[in-house]
């Protein structure tokens, strides 16, 4: 992974004593709220709905066994000893005091990390695949082209007060597990037909309360041309994008409003003029983090102790079937550890989990793991022949849940019980619907599908793009559930439609239980997944199901 | 003319801590939902509301929160919101529950 130079290190321990002087500045007065919350939120403070909220920067998802034992060490110190991991690949502390503040970020620069632009309306975190730089299906890791587009924007000055956040996502497969087309800038990672590399460039992404698709606005761009190229696009979104209503800021409402076309014309046109400005050396600063991330030192050896593992234990058979990604070395794995316990807070590690992990990490993963967008770890680089130990170390922590993929495997954001955006609480709903499939003993045999509920319309949780979403909003200031049907994050990108009216708090997880009875009797075959079968059948037979109408559809 | 208005009070969080906490008459702050400055009209709010927001130096983000009254006539939290910021959250034993 990429190794901080010295430049790097002086420019976060400059950035913790700026934040540091700033803070001391707020607390003696010289500096008013007002003029603070840009600079606090550049740093990625929040004030929640009980406390102050600081979420750290994990750079495209990926951090090494010393800098997850700092997180537990923050945790720890300055916190209630756990940490909240999300649906951006950072991680959020709950409960930080604002004096502290500065220590914590002193914490994180002493392990190379920080919480620069994770919020503000600047380029936040960019996110890339969870499996970078081992899936199978991999082109190429995506990540040297995260780290390049996270050094070009931070503190970049032209960029530093957008309309609005600005969040980039990339791909190295054609599998996109990053949800690219769901981001304001989707980059996937492309080779021309002499096989020099470049990129599929989509714009205006987003969720939120008007969720869009990205569009094309460029099918290959090489990849010396990125710098000029996405300095373009935010330049036309400097420019056009509106700061007269923070709803209709993003630059997906930008795209619309301009026409795909025409934002395109002024895109590559201003696309040319930046480009003259680049005379090539900003590529060998892509070479030398590329270097970074170079494949780790494979270990050889059979792979017996996992075939037997799988043979004689049952329980180590339904993990493995479940929570494994194959690895392009086969001799490999990667591993993604579910932080959904059924009925616990989804995404959330106590500290000594996390030191636990990172001990994992260090021992039998290449010192090396990730944070999902799906809210869990990955351990990426597991040979075989070590699964079962992990299998084993994670059981002792509580972490060994075969559920990856399945019913319980559910993006929650944290909703009403600690944003203060909320409209609505979500942690409740996951934990309720996992317990339930759990008592039924039914999510093997439901199968893979992704449920995700969001706390209110900004929809952190990325319900739209739930197999099954549920948004909870409110009515007459009762918590109020909406279902919605179809959505897909992936390359076949989809927007989840609204089922019907929203459920109360105590009809929710019924109604879940009616559309999910309803799916495995309508299915063709038990091999036919929820989306194929709603795909297949459309939304009529799902809503007769959970609304109980009298017209029940037959099936097709 | 004053403007009858659900009850209200005035609530914030703290600069420092960023416990949730309640503006009483005396401009001073309560980590009671229970002490707070009952505010009964739209002028009355509004100028208490002013007045939290001079105190930067204390206290950050402060608003206008409706609010019920009980039996002897103290305030208590009538929306979820509310109810859960005299509380903390419910998937941990975290916040004000606890003691």
């Amino acid at each position: 992974m990429y190794a901080y130079t010295k430049f790097d290190t002086d420019f976060n321990s400059d950035r913790v004593a700026q934040f540091r002087d700033q803070v001391a500045r707020r607390i003696d007065g010289s500096l008013s709220e007002e003029e603070f919350r840009p600079l606090r939120l550049m740093n990625g403070l929040y004030l929640m709905l009980h406390a102050y909220m600081l979420r750290v920067a994990i750079p495209y998802g990926t951090l090494n066994s010393v800098q997850m034992h700092a997180l537990a060490d923050i945790a720890d110190r300055f916190d209630k000893g756990y940490g909240h991991f999300t649906t951006r690949q950072n991680i959020q502390f709950n409960w930080p005091k604002l004096q502290e503040v500065p220590d914590i970020l002193a914490a994180l620069a002493k392990v190379d990390m920080h919480a620069v632009q994770t919020s503000g309306a600047c380029v936040r975190n960019v996110s890339a695949d969870h499996f970078a730089g081992a899936a199978a299906d991999e082109i190429d890791d995506p990540r040297p082209t995260a780290e390049f587009i996270r050094q070009w924007s931070t503190d970049h000055p032209e960029f530093a007060f957008l309309p609005r956040k600005f969040k980039f996502a990339v791909t190295g497969s054609p599998h996109d597990r990053a949800v690219t087309k769901m981001h304001d800038v989707g980059l996937r990672l492309l080779q021309d037909g002499d096989g020099q590399p470049g990129y599929e460039v989509s714009v205006g992404g987003g969720l939120g309360r008007t969720p869009m698709i990205g569009r094309t606005v460029r099918k290959f761009l090489p990849r010396i041309d990125l710098l000029p190229y996405l300095e373009a696009i935010l330049q036309v979104y400097n420019e056009l994008g509106r700061r007269d209503n923070k709803y209709k800021a993003r630059i997906k409402i930008t795209v619309h409003e301009t026409g795909l076309e025409e934002i395109t014309r002024m895109i590559e046109a201003r696309f040319l003029q930046q480009r003259t400005r680049f005379d090539g050396s900003d590529q060998f600063l892509f070479d030398r983090i590329r270097g970074d991330f170079s494949a780790p030192d494979y270990r050889h050896g059979t792979c017996e102790d996992f075939q037997s593992a799988r043979r004689l234990n049952p329980a180590f058979r339904s993990f493995t079937d479940t929570n494994l990604n194959a690895h392009k070395n086969p001799d490999y794995t990667s591993i993604t550890v579910s932080l959904k316990t059924h009925g616990q807070t989804p995404g959330d590690a106590t500290s000594s989990q996390m030191r636990a992990l990172a001990d994992i990490a260090a021992r039998w993963s290449h010192n090396e793991l990730r944070v999902s967008h799906e809210q869990n770890i990955i351990l990426p680089h597991v040979h075989k022949n070590h699964v079962p130990a992990v299998f084993d170390a994670l059981k002792k922590i509580g972490l060994a849940t075969a559920n990856i993929g399945l019913i319980s495997d559910i993006i929650a954001c944290p909703g009403m019980d600690y944003c203060d955006l909320a409209t609505a609480r979500s942690i409740n709903v996951a934990q309720g619907i996992a317990t339930r499939f759990d008592e039924l003993k039914l999510e093997h045999d439901i199968g893979p599908i992704k449920l995700k509920i969001s706390g209110c319309i900004n929809a952190c949780g990325h319900h739209h793009v739930g197999h099954i979403g549920i948004l909870g909003l409110q009515k007459a200031g009762v918590e109020s559930y909406q279902i919605t049907l179809g959505g897909d994050g992936t390359e076949n990108t989809a927007i989840g439609k609204v089922m019907g009216p929203g459920f109360a708090a105590e009809e929710i997880i019924p109604a879940i239980e009616r559309l999910i009875y309803a799916y495995l009797d309508l299915r063709d075959n038990a091999q036919e997944t929820f989306l194929q079968a709603y795909r297949r059948l459309g939304a009529q037979p799902f809503k007769a199901a959970v609304y109980q109408t009298q017209d029940k559809a037959n099936a097709a | 003319m004053t403007h009858t208005v659900d009850n209200q009070i005035v609530t914030a969080n703290h600069l420092l801590s960023g416990e949730v906490v309640y503006l009483r008459a005396d401009n001073s702050w309560s980590n009671a939902h229970s002490e707070a400055e009952v505010l009964t009209d739209k002028e009355a709010a509004d100028a208490r509301l002013r007045d939290a927001k001079k105190q930067g130096d204390v206290v950050i983000s402060p608003y206008l929160a409706g609010t019920a009254m009980n039996e002897i006539g103290k305030p208590v939290p009538n929306v979820l919101r509310e109810r859960l910021r005299t509380r903390g959250p419910t998937n941990r034993f975290h916040g004000k529950q606890v003691g």
